[in-house]
């Protein structure tokens, strides 16, 4: 129902290459994350599988069928703005209604299906309601309402939750979720918050400067990297990068450790003083600096009574090690 | 301004400005009515004497008052139909992108910054005169007759210059409050599957209602008193045919000298204005709120 296939699509602006050759096949049911730092190109690879641009060159289809030049409203896809883009001067219930309506359904099938979109996103108190008079995460929800009578073959997000707090951010995560568990339709969303990224896909595309970095699921990206790109970009706090003659030792030209992969004990090879030091109580997050290493962060687990200026030594864990040659790529 | 004390200071200083404003206003408007009332001819000076109710009655059954009111009227609903509804047109243009953008723009504005009485005296006599105007010329091309504007339709012709020269800031206003019309709505109703017809309708006039309002608000208070154009062309003329509610009191008070005449003529131009402004107030006036 919603296979999306891009082969070799390129987007530019004004002749500024944007996208720069995307080969990408998105599964029917999928959930797939586009992450990647701001001005990467999700957006715009967002909009290009929309139709709401043109592509340069390259092919999108979409259920087996070339898409490239069907109009917006003839693929099939519904689309979650970031603006939640909901009709300031329509009832909650006429927005979801909305697309149904231009479809020239019968009112009846309109109002059954607006009231069953309206009974799964808890929204029924509010149909006849302004978008105005709505809290954000109310709105959110009805822009996925508007989304879902359509039964799209796919939907498509564009950092649907950056206008949220974080407590909503949260809970609407979690509802997306739970909302693809039950409609098994494809989802493609765009985030550049790798906790979204890393708790809700199936498969997470890394994209950088409009090329794809790596393509896996959550763990693969977390567990091998490709590369250094990757390898910085997932992970929270980011992996240390270890050069020079340590990593030489280890046998690469760049040593990757996270975090959470380097212990403080009494006796470790890495001696160094504390700098900066993060109690967050169920974490401890230090910044440490070793002699002839550099700057190490280091997560250490529960509550860690250390502070600046103290000496300590590490013992990272060899076998979560991540070699990297000269090139960045993963040994 | 959140404690007492700024409300205070803030009220404080803000009242020499209040005060100067209230004694601008409220000195003519009270000198007018006070003339008003009296039999006061500049020809006869010294003869000023109490008249009561005597020049508003004169005014009233003027022959030339009801096609005055009738021609203001019309004016000012023919020039707000005109230039809102080009406004809007010309709006929708030159929001797309397209070369030349900053340029076109200024051009478009040009109009606004000609004095009335200029741009007047441009139309009458290089575009509408029946012997050396341009469109009696392009008639002449045509093999028709030249058409003498200012003879047979006076009152659609000052009525078109009266609204050349307002279209721009119709227009002005309406394209700021298009460039804040969300792009993503426009695209999510594309994606839903509106058309373009729809999508105006239903997203970019209602968006831009509010800024409508203020146009056909401010507009309504400047037309109320045209006069440069029509005392340039037509002087009233023929007849009473293009004669307003605004030119009948310079007729009255300045050409016959009768100041308490004119003043009489001039408050009931200032009451007509206000039940104008309070109709536009209660018809459109809820634009306005958020
Ligand atoms: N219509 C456009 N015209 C010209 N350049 C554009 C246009 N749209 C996007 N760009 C450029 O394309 C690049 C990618 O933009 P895009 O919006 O896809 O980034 P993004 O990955 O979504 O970033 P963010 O995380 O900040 O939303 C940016 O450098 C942007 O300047
Ligand atoms: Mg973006």
């Amino acid at each position: 129902m919603g296979e999306i296939v891009l082969s070799k699509v390129m987007k530019s602006f004004g002749g500024v290459e944007i996208i720069k050759g995307i080969d990408l096949t998105i599964a029917d049911g999928e959930f797939v994350v586009f992450v990647g730092p701001s001005g990467c190109g999700k957006s715009t690879l967002l909009r290009l599988i929309a139709g709401l641009e043109d592509v340069t060159s390259g092919t999108i289809a979409i259920d087996g069928r070339d898409a490239t030049d069907l109009p917006p409203a003839k693929r099939g896809l519904a689309m979650v703005f970031q603006s939640y883009a909901l009709y300031p001067h329509m009832s909650v219930r006429k927005n979801i209604a909305f697309p149904l309506r231009m479809a020239g359904l019968p009112a009846a099938e309109q109002q059954r299906k607006v009231e069953a979109a309206a009974k799964i996103l808890n929204l029924t108190p509010y149909l006849e309601r302004r978008p105005g008079q709505l809290s954000g995460g109310q709105r959110q929800r009805v822009a996925i309402g508007r989304a879902i009578v359509r039964e799209p073959a796919a939907f498509l997000f564009d950092e649907p939750l950056s206008n949220l707090d974080a407590a909503l951010r949260v809970s609407m995560r979690q509802e997306i979720s739970e909302l693809h568990q039950s409609l098994k339709t494809t989802m493609i969303y765009v985030t550049h918050d790798q906790v979204e990224a890393m708790t809700m896909a199936d498969k997470i595309v890394v994209l950088n400067a409009g090329r794809i970095e790596q393509v896996g699921s959550p763990l693969d990206l977390y567990r091998s990297p490709a590369n250094l790109f990757v390898a910085g970009f997932i992970g929270s706090p980011k992996m240390n990068f270890v050069e020079g003659a340590e990593a030489a030792k280890n046998g690469a030209h760049t040593l990757g450790i996270r975090p959470e992969h380097i212990d403080v004990t009494a006796d470790g090879p890495w001696s160094g003083t504390v700098g900066i030091c993060e109690h967050l109580g169920s974490d401890t997050f230090l910044k440490v600096e070793v002699a002839g290493v550099g700057t190490i962060n280091v997560r250490a687990g529960g509550e860690v009574p250390l502070h600046h200026g103290d000496p300590i030594r590490l013992t990272p864990q060899p076998d979560k090690f991540h070699r990297f040659d000269s090139a960045g790529q993963a040994a | 301004m959140a404690t007492q004390a700024s409300r205070t200071a803030g009220r404080l200083m803000l009242s020499p400005a209040v005060v100067l404003l209230f004694l601008w206003m409220i000195v003519p408007l009270a000198m007018t009515i006070y003339f008003s009332f009296l039999r006061y001819n500049l020809l006869m000076p010294g003869t000023e004497e109490w008249a009561g109710f005597d020049n508003y009655h004169y005014f009233f059954t003027d022959p030339a008052f009801w096609p005055a009111l009738v021609n203001t009227l019309t004016l000012v609903i023919g020039v707000l139909v005109i230039t809102v509804v080009g406004g809007v047109a010309l709006a929708v243009l030159l929001d797309q992108p397209m070369w030349g953008q900053g340029i076109v723009r200024i051009l478009v504005i040009a109009p606004f910054l000609v004095m009335p009485s200029v741009s007047a005296l441009v139309w009458k006599n290089m575009l509408m005169n029946p012997v050396n105007g341009l469109f009696a010329a392009m008639a002449r091309g045509l093999g028709l007759p030249p058409y003498d504007f200012f003879a047979d339709a006076p009152l659609a012709s000052i009525i078109l210059i009266v609204a050349w020269q307002w279209l721009p800031f119709a227009t002005l206003i309406l394209l700021t409050a298009m460039q804040s019309l969300d792009q993503e709505q426009m695209e999510a109703a594309e994606m839903d599957g509106a058309g373009v017809f729809w999508r105006f309708w239903h997203l970019t006039i209602p968006h831009l209602m509010r800024a409508i309002t203020v146009v056909v608000l401010i507009q309504t208070i400047f037309l109320l008193s045209v006069f440069a154009e029509i005392l340039v062309t037509t002087n009233g003329g023929p007849g009473t045919a293009s004669t307003t509610l605004t030119f009948l009191v310079y007729v009255q008070s300045m050409l016959q000298f009768d100041v308490g005449l004119g003043s009489a003529g001039g408050i009931v131009a200032v009451i007509l204005a206000n039940i104008v402004a309070i109709f536009l107030m209660r018809m459109i006036g809820k634009n306005l709120e958020t």
